[in-house]
């Protein structure tokens, strides 16, 4: 089931009809040429609120962000960002506006403290200010004791830490971050989670974070807007929008031999609200009471004298959100986008 | 004004911090000072020239101790005894010598005869400069044979004298105005243009963009910045190629103010050319195919290594519009004639208005977005 962009605005939790949203985007579409990369998108996001846009590489999450954040025209529509347009007032937005683009984009030649200093010049902090920030930000993202280091010294990680302290400098009242955790490794990838955590509760920051990570989206965002082909297929919190996908728990099995009846077979089971065939023998199988089903399961198998290669039973995640809205998975997207050849001249699509 | 000074602020502190630029863009023009210089300004030395004497003869030997001369002054060739011609001829050809004189069987008689004496000069001509050198040295050696010993009263043939108003003039000298201009430009086109465009590739840009800063600051921060990093290339070359050189002009206070403006109004120029061409340029391979290519089309055309006449036509206009065709104007008539502040005025002015120019046209085309 997709859900039109009107049916999921209307679907908001409460914390994002308060009076006065942080942004607010009406009906937004960008076009390059005749190629629609964001088509009518609608959204609110309240005052200190976390809010994530998942999709694959490609969906349209950058071009949002960046029509947002005043670098890219919006071909129509509208989206009023701390309360100005920005069309009408780009100024007043980027002057309340910090942005972490997706590369490291720091210099490496320049130190940790001059890299904020000169960002906080672009953004007019004056002097007084601009040092007291400095070493406030420094503080909050943990790097005081490499204010003085070449960035090229640095790790990724602290890298990708100096470019949130650098969006911090001029203190802004909304933050965009642009897939904040690309290219980390695990351990550092929980530790921006963390931080940004932190951010929120101590400056009550507004934040939009694009991501392709399920579990990025899942443990930071208070709300998550499914972004795929430009349009805006689903939103809601994550408990929300996990509710939404029938069946709450995911059993999922391999057998040890392939049969078209599968399918068919598991489907006639009770509880079971949808079956996803994947790679060969591997099903994953939605329903709404794990435990009967997966002894159902392993009944019907010994039945039909089968035997089960793998076993295991989850609760519902974003993935399955993800797939239950767009019909198909968000990590073979990715896999297919990096690696899938260009078809032969006349070979069948 | 203070974010388009942070911009400056970045870019010098990254030019300081990493002075690859910096002697990059002086490398190339010192290395051409150094090398076409003695390879277009120096005199051929150390030919070896085979001499075959079949005459044995008196005016033989006075040749020979021509010869001798010429090896122990100015050392343009040696020479070598051959036995026959036919040896001389073919080591010539096979290039053991580069050049072979014979004196023919009777020479000296018909000197004394007056019977059209001759020398033969054997040349490996696929060698132009060696080949001209030497024809020239013997040319003149032949002159100063056939001089009479005694003068006559009163010179019959019309005579050219030539008044030089400046000292010799190195060729090495003429150079160096070229090869000051080359280096700011490639200052300009490496610290301004591909610096420019690998920033934007490298998403440094959109870091900018997304600040409150406007186009004309953003716009001035990166060209300020290119035309400081230019002048202090220039700077560097004009005081380390005027010692290579010999000049002695940048020790006179008013010369060097004149440098200094002309130094300025170039890099205002390049930065403004530059800026120009790279504004709407995405592809960081674009400057660096261009590199090449302006630089054959505007250095060598503007009167750098040779005179601007020696172009055809259509190179020749290109020349009216080429700033590197001014500011090598101006350096040669500050460094080569100390012609003072009058004898550059045209060429500030055309430098400083092109600037300026390019830098209005460049301006409303710089896109404030991605």
């Amino acid at each position: 089931m997709k859900r039109s962009p009107e049916t999921v605005d209307s679907q908001r939790s409460p914390t994002a009809q308060a009076p006065f949203p942080a942004i607010k985007v009406e009906n937004i579409v960008k076009r390059y040429g005749t190629f629609e990369a964001v088509k009518g998108v609608n959204f609110e996001v309240a005052e200190g609120e976390i809010f994530g846009l998942l999709g694959p590489n490609g969906a349209g999450k950058s071009t949002l962000i960046r029509m947002m954040t005043t670098l890219i025209p919006v071909t129509s529509g509208r989206a009023i960002v701390g309360g100005h347009d920005v069309v009408k007032e780009p100024n007043e937005v980027r002057n309340m506006i910090g942005v972490i683009p997706q590369a490291l984009t720091s210099d490496q030649d320049l130190t940790v403290e001059e890299n904020l200093s000169i960002y906080a010049k672009l953004y007019s902090v004056p002097r007084v200010q601009r040092e007291k920030n400095i070493a406030e930000v420094l503080e909050a993202v943990d790097l005081t004791k490499w204010r003085g280091a070449q960035t090229k010294t640095l790790s990724g990680g602290m890298r990708r830490r100096l470019e949130i302290a650098r969006g911090l400098v001029h203190d802004p009242r909304i933050f965009f971050l642009d897939e904040p955790t690309t290219g980390l490794d695990p351990v550092s990838r929980i530790a921006v989670w963390e931080m940004l955590n932190n951010l929120k509760k101590r400056r009550n920051l507004t934040m939009l974070i694009t991501t392709h990570y399920m579990e990025e989206a899942d443990r930071l965002c208070d709300r998550i807007a499914i972004v795929d082909h430009g349009s805006l297929v689903a939103l809601g919190t994550p408990i929300e929008l996990k509710q939404s996908v029938p069946g709450s728990n995911v059993v999922e099995v391999q057998f040890n031999r392939e049969d078209d009846g599968w399918k068919s077979r598991l489907m006639a089971l009770t509880d079971v609200t949808d079956v996803q065939s994947q790679s060969a023998g591997v099903y994953r199988v939605l329903t709404s009471n794990g435990s009967r089903t997966t002894t159902q399961l392993v009944e019907l198998a010994a039945g039909l004298g089968e035997e089960l290669t793998s076993l295991s039973v989850q609760n519902t995640s974003l993935d399955d959100v993800f797939v239950h809205y767009t019909g198909r998975q968000l990590r073979d997207e990715q896999v297919k986008s990096v690696f899938m050849m260009p078809p032969r001249p006349g070979a069948q699509p | 004004m203070n974010r388009m000074f942070a911009i400056v602020e970045r870019e010098m502190r990254k030019f300081f911090r990493s002075p690859v630029l910096m002697i990059m863009s002086m490398m190339l023009p010192i290395v051409q000072l150094i090398i076409l210089g003695h390879a277009l300004g120096g005199h051929v030395t150390g030919a070896h020239i085979a001499v075959v004497d079949e005459d044995q003869g008196p005016q033989a030997v006075k040749v020979k101790e021509a010869f001798q001369a010429v090896a122990v002054n100015i050392a343009t060739f040696t020479t070598i005894p051959y036995a026959d011609e036919l040896s001389a001829r073919e080591d010539v050809r096979t290039g053991k010598v580069d050049a072979a004189v014979i004196i023919p069987p009777q020479f000296s008689r018909r000197v004394y005869s007056s019977n059209a004496p001759r020398l033969a000069l054997v040349v490996d001509n696929t060698d132009q400069i060696t080949s001209g050198a030497i024809e020239g040295e013997m040319a003149s050696l032949v002159q100063a044979l056939n001089q009479p010993v005694i003068q006559d009263r009163v010179i019959k043939k019309v005579a050219l004298e030539i008044v030089e108003i400046y000292p010799y003039v190195e060729y090495m000298k003429y150079l160096l105005a070229g090869s000051i201009a080359l280096a700011m430009y490639i200052s300009v086109m490496i610290g301004g243009g591909m610096l420019y465009i690998d920033d934007k590739a490298r998403g440094v840009h959109e870091g900018y963009l997304v600040t409150p800063i406007s186009k004309l600051e953003l716009v001035m921060g990166l060209n300020i910045a290119g035309a400081i990093k230019a002048v202090l290339s220039g700077i560097c070359l004009t005081v380390i190629g005027s010692l290579m050189a010999g000049l002695g002009v940048i020790f006179h206070p008013e010369a060097l103010f004149n440098l200094f403006l002309l130094i300025l109004g170039t890099s205002i120029a390049f930065n403004g050319m530059m800026f120009l061409m790279m504004v709407r340029v995405d592809d960081p391979l674009v400057p660096r195919a261009m590199f090449g290519v302006l630089n054959t089309l505007l250095f060598f055309p503007s009167g750098a290594i040779s005179p601007i006449g020696q172009f055809p036509k259509w190179l020749q206009y290109l020349a009216i519009v080429d700033p590197f065709t001014y500011a090598i104007h101006g350096f040669k008539s500050i460094l080569l004639k100390d012609g003072g502040f009058v004898s550059i005025q045209t060429d500030l002015a055309f430098l400083f208005i092109f600037g300026f120019g390019t830098l209005l046209i460049a301006t409303p085309l710089f896109k404030r977005t991605l």
